[in-house]
């Protein structure tokens, strides 16, 4: 590879003047992928924000495409040139404005067009006749043209496709989607090259192979030189350090000093609810009257334009967000970047920091909240991984069958498919590379007739073979469904948050107000249709920054009132949306294992690991510390495995279970990020030191075989990821407004087809499916399985008098999150109620904290 | 986890399950928690809605539903007949999920229901799914039908009407956050839950349920695994929190 500079003369005369004209020259990576495409390569470039990565992917295509001759009229018309998919609409739209702006400033002869789900009918059926030379969409367009009979004409010119934010897009089902298209556009256009644009990940190879479906030759790699390193601190705080919680109500005042010494301000938070919070936090103590504004995914989407235009404007001092901001489009002069609460991985942070300071030659300014003490040790540990460069993206995906099955449908619309060919197709998608005919075999079988032992739907076939073996689709109404479920992304299904009048008329203790209630009342805001399923009438709960009861629900709103009630029964209803990434799991044991690294941190927090220190013990970088001890009537175990509050829950589950079994008596357990706790009515530390019970079994490997399996039966969690499996395989079709109200009583439950499959066809893709998406995602199985692996013959076992200094955070959750509401499926009713009046005893206050540490 | 146990248990062995008493227009009625009416003086057993072949009528439109719908309600409705020996069966309405369900449906699943009709009275009320059930389906077939002061037909009219035995709605009471299939009456007329594997539910606080019971005195008899809980109307959550996907059929 040649690593020398290359000349300017690279590039046809109107770009080098272009160039010339505003002073700049072209930078080394751009020509480079020029000089890559020229060969005939597919490449991957690596850029930090702000290396000008967008024009870079374009360069080569803009280049070709002014040297290319004029189509003459009255001859064919041709197909795309350049297809640049984005995993945000409103970056491809973004993408498009800036790119057209060179464009004519250079007078070239290039049609330039975006598509997406918002693109007028009219224009698209223009597009699919007369395609731009460059077509900017996302990857459910591009799937939705290639299952189309002109997918041939569209793409069969293809010279490339430009993939914007590839790591964002590589680690979810739409990346797997993506995949199989790419296949797709390597058949259609064998020429075709790749050009993949990422931020700095963990393994580049895995992404260079992703792009061109090949163990034999990689894409090429193009690295731009890394910008300025970060200035990064974590606040440390006058404040007095919170034991527990997320809001890092202790710490605004200083963030609020922050923002009036910065220029602007990006201050992310991880959950909406965290984001309302801080903002109105911020406004109330706001007498400089500056422009704070707030951004999150539930806003009205014309606010968060506005929102964004006046950011770009620069007319905002400081904008409060969550990971809607994350990628892509810049915004403005962003100068500092406020991160609060825990980072959860070092190249989510990165990439946060990134948003600071779109210059290459300055340092990205961040700051650090932790909103707890354990949160500190994270962000620590971020800190010194992000000083490092050292990367924690995710791992690459093996392609779901969901999504496998949505693309044989896919292709079918297109053109019938002779299986093997499809089949060759598809294992040269990365994902996929491990597919073994059988599977394919019975992902067919499925698209066609539900992929079951009894073959009564053989006439109804979806898909029928022809006389030459190939397979088509059986009519038109079957694509017709299709091109309306195309996609993996599956909403949250959201109510609308509707304050009615209180308080509701009187009634005996326990019944509910079935009667009309008043509406009319001002909307809040949308909250997930799966929180409030937890919930019972007259639950209360904090949305926007009130304490809210729920009075019931109508069609798609949860109506709520007002209370006096000063603390909610179910405070938060999301913590971190991301677990808490291995890598800084495994640099958090780190710091707790070695007291020589304490001094690095605040003084708050070294005191209290001392402290631990004294009391119990901290437990070895690979060990687990398992702590026992009376409270309240209860016997408490808490453990510090550092996996995650996903792998926490799971693992919370199946070991009440277990301990259940062995006569512990557990009622209920808690789970963060860090640790979890279980309480039992049995004195769980007598039984482990008198040898009756051993942990080693307890915690041992096998919990993920018959005990995972007969809880996935009950559980909820589990049944939503198979009906999110069922809606992007196609066995069921998308809800749309509106059609859901009529004749519910003729519909069915996914809850129930999951129910039947797992009694009749234990080993049906879907069942598959599900568990494969159990494994990484809302269960975490892949994770406690390594965990369990990793502590087996090491855990350490302590028997305290007390509560411990290290047990108080996970302690005060109790009453804190719901975890419980699953739970109650596996425990007595009668337990039950101990259990929520038990959640109910323990109100996080930082007095009762005090009165919890041992001193 | 006793109490869990004793439910495997008593599943497992069906016969165990305890009937609740329910009295509709003066006549005092069984109520089995598999979801039928049982008239022990007439020996009659009552069931609605059992939709047959309704997995394959979503399979005709493209929606690969298991195949096992059909199988599992006669089974269900095999161990009632084995639990009280009926002389006559009655299946009020919408007992195939069309017209054309008997044609659909598998050889073993003919023989099960053949097998089930024989020795005694088998009536199919019609029902807005399934108004001409064809021959082959064996039984007789009725628009409506009274046994003293009970009438029996599938969709519930509007107004007062004491004695009246209906189903088509599906009604299902939400409890302690589970939804679970449920017979509604005022003491006056009953609506019946439905039977069939994959007969979705309505909240019993809808409002078609409204102008039919009398309010405050309407109940639930609520279905669970081995008894029938009877709970007063109001302490069910009004509306059904969890919604299912919906195919976009509707009954009409």
């Amino acid at each position: 590879m040649k690593r020398t500079a290359l000349p300017t003369s690279a590039l046809p005369a109107p770009f080098v003047e272009w160039f010339a004209a505003r002073g700049w020259s072209p930078r080394q990576h751009q020509l480079e992928l020029v000089a890559r495409a020229e060969t005939g390569e597919s490449a991957l470039l690596v850029a930090p924000t702000g290396a000008g990565k967008t024009l870079a992917g374009f360069l080569p295509s803009l280049v070709e495409l002014t040297a290319r001759e004029r189509r003459l009229p009255g001859t064919k018309r041709r197909g795309l040139h350049t297809l640049y998919i984005s995993p945000l609409k409103a970056l491809a739209i973004d993408v498009a404005r800036n790119l057209k702006t060179p464009v004519e400033e250079m007078g070239l002869p290039i049609r330039i067009e975006t598509r997406t789900g918002d693109t007028s009918a009219s224009k698209r059926q223009r597009q699919r006749r007369d395609p731009p030379d460059m077509l900017l969409t996302t990857p459910e367009q591009v799937a939705l043209l290639l299952a189309s009979p002109d997918a041939q004409f569209l793409f069969g010119d293809l010279k490339r496709v430009v993939l914007d934010e590839l790591h964002a897009l590589v680690t979810s089902k739409r990346g797997d989607l993506l995949s199989l298209g790419l296949a797709r556009l390597r058949s259609l256009a064998p020429d075709m090259t790749a050009i993949g644009l990422s931020a700095t990940v963990r393994d580049p190879d895995e992404l260079r192979r992703w792009l061109v479906g090949s163990d034999e030759k990689l894409a090429s790699l193009v690295t731009a030189p890394p910008g300025a390193p970060p200035d990064l601190r974590v606040l440390d705080t006058s404040e007095r350090l919170p034991w527990a919680g997320h809001s890092a109500v202790h710490a605004l005042r200083e963030i609020y000093d922050a923002i009036r010494a910065a220029n602007m301000t990006l201050v992310f938070v991880n959950t909406r609810a965290q984001a309302e919070f801080v903002f109105q936090e911020l406004w109330r103590m706001n007498d400089d009257k500056l422009a704070i504004a707030l951004h999150h995914g539930s806003l009205d989407a014309g606010q968060r334009r506005r929102v964004e235009e006046a950011m770009a404007a620069g007319k905002l001092k400081a904008v409060v967000c969550t990971s809607t901001l994350d990628l892509g489009i810049d915004w403005g002069d962003v100068d500092l970047v406020i991160n609060v609460g825990a980072p959860k991985g070092a190249s989510r942070l990165m990439q946060r920091i990134g948003r600071a300071n779109h210059r290459l030659d300055e340092p990205s300014r961040a700051m650090l909240v932790p909103a707890n003490r354990f949160e500190v040790l994270e962000c620590v540990a971020a800190v010194d991984a992000a000083r490092e460069g050292a990367q924690d993206t995710a791992q690459p995906r093996t392609g779901a069958l969901d999504v496998l099955a949505q693309h044989i449908l896919g292709m079918a619309c297109a053109e019938p498919f002779a299986a093997e060919a499809l089949y060759d197709e598809i294992i040269s998608a990365a994902p996929y590379a491990g597919l073994t005919w059988e599977q394919f075999e019975k992902a067919v079988d499925f698209v066609a007739t539900g992929g079951y032992a009894l073959r009564t739907y053989d006439r109804f076939a979806k898909i029928k073979r022809m006389p030459d073996g190939r397979w088509r689709v059986a009519n038109g109404r079957i694509a017709q469904a299709y091109r309306m479920n195309v996609g993996t992304i599956i909403e949250a299904d959201m109510l609308k948050v509707r304050m009615v009048r209180g308080p509701l008329p009187k009634r005996e203790p326990g019944a509910v107000y079935t009667g009309k209630i008043g509406r009319g009342g001002r909307v809040l805001g949308e909250i997930e249709e799966s929180f409030i399923e937890m919930l019972a009438p007259n639950d209360t709960f904090v949305f926007g920054g009130e304490i809210l009861a729920l009075q019931g629900i109508q069609e798609d709103e949860a109506l709520v009132s007002r209370t006096h009630a000063d603390a909610p029964k179910v405070p938060s209803y999301a913590g971190g949306k991301f677990p808490l990434s291995t890598y800084l799991a495994s640099r958090v044991r780190g710091f707790l294992a070695d007291a020589s690294s304490w001094d690095h941190l605040p003084p708050q927090v070294g005191e209290w690991l001392a402290l631990q220190a004294e009391r119990s013990t901290l437990p070895g970088r690979r060990d687990l510390l398992v702590e026992t001890f009376p409270r309240g009537g209860r016997f408490y175990m808490a453990a510090y495995p550092f996996e995650g509050r996903l792998a926490h829950q799971t693992l919370g589950m199946l070991l009440t279970r277990r301990m259940d079994r062995a006569g512990l008596k557990p009622l209920g357990f808690v789970a963060n990020d860090y640790a979890f706790a279980v309480w039992s009515l049995a004195d769980v530390g007598r039984r482990v030191t008198s040898g009756e019970v051993s942990l080693g079994n307890l915690f041992a490997q096998d919990m993920l075989g018959d005990d995972l399996e007969e809880w996935m039966h009950e559980s909820a969690l589990m049944k939503r990821t198979f009906r999110n499996c069922a809606v992007i395989a196609g066995l069921i079709e998308r809800r749309f407004p509106g059609k859901e109200k009529t004749g519910r009583q003729v519909t069915i439950s996914t809850d129930l087809v999951y129910d039947v499959l797992r009694r009749h066809e234990p080993d049906h893709l879907l069942l598959e499916a599900a568990r494969q998406d159990a494994a990484t995602g809302l269960l975490d199985i892949a994770r406690l399985s390594d965990m369990l692996s990793r502590i087996a013959g090491r855990i350490v076992h302590r028997d305290l008098d007390r509560v411990s200094p290290l047990a108080v955070p996970i302690m005060l959750e109790i009453g804190r999150e719901l975890v419980y509401g699953e739970a109650q499926d596996q425990i007595l009713a009668e337990a039950a109620n101990d259990l929520i009046r038990e959640a109910e005893g323990a109100k996080a206050r930082s007095s009762e904290a005090r009165d919890l540490v041992p001193s | 986890m006793q109490r869990q146990e004793a439910a495997k248990r008593v599943i497992s062995s069906p016969a165990d399950a305890a009937a609740g008493d329910v009295v509709i227009a003066g006549v005092a009625l069984k109520i089995d928690p598999l979801g039928a009416l049982i008239h022990e003086a007439e020996r009659m057993l009552i069931v609605a809605d059992l939709h047959l072949e309704k997995g394959s009528s979503y399979a005709k439109r493209g929606v690969m539903l298991p195949p096992y719908d059909t199988g599992t309600t006669l089974a269900r409705l095999a161990v009632l007949i084995a639990r009280w020996s009926p002389r006559r069966v009655v299946a009020l309405g919408d007992s195939f999920h069309d017209n054309s369900g008997p044609e659909r449906m598998a050889a073993i699943d003919h023989a099960s229901l053949s097998a089930l009709q024989a020795g005694r009275d088998w009536i199919w009320v019609a029902g807005n799914h399934d108004p001409n059930i064809p021959a082959d389906a064996g039984g007789e077939r009725l628009p409506a039908l009274a046994i003293g002061p009970l009438h029996l037909r599938h969709e519930p009219r509007p107004g007062a009407q004491s004695g009246e035995i209906a189903g088509h709605l599906h009604p299902i009471a939400r409890i302690a956050g589970r939804r679970r299939r449920c017979l509604i009456t005022d003491g006056s007329r009953a609506v019946m839950p439905a039977f069939g594997a994959y007969a979705g539910g309505l909240n019993i606080h809808d409002a078609v349920f409204e102008p039919l019971f009398s309010r405050g005195r309407k109940r639930a008899h609520v279905l669970a695994e081995m008894q029938v809980f009877e709970v007063c109307a109001t302490r069910c959550h009004p509306e059904e929190l969890i919604r299912p996907i919906a195919w976009g059929m509707s009954s009409k």
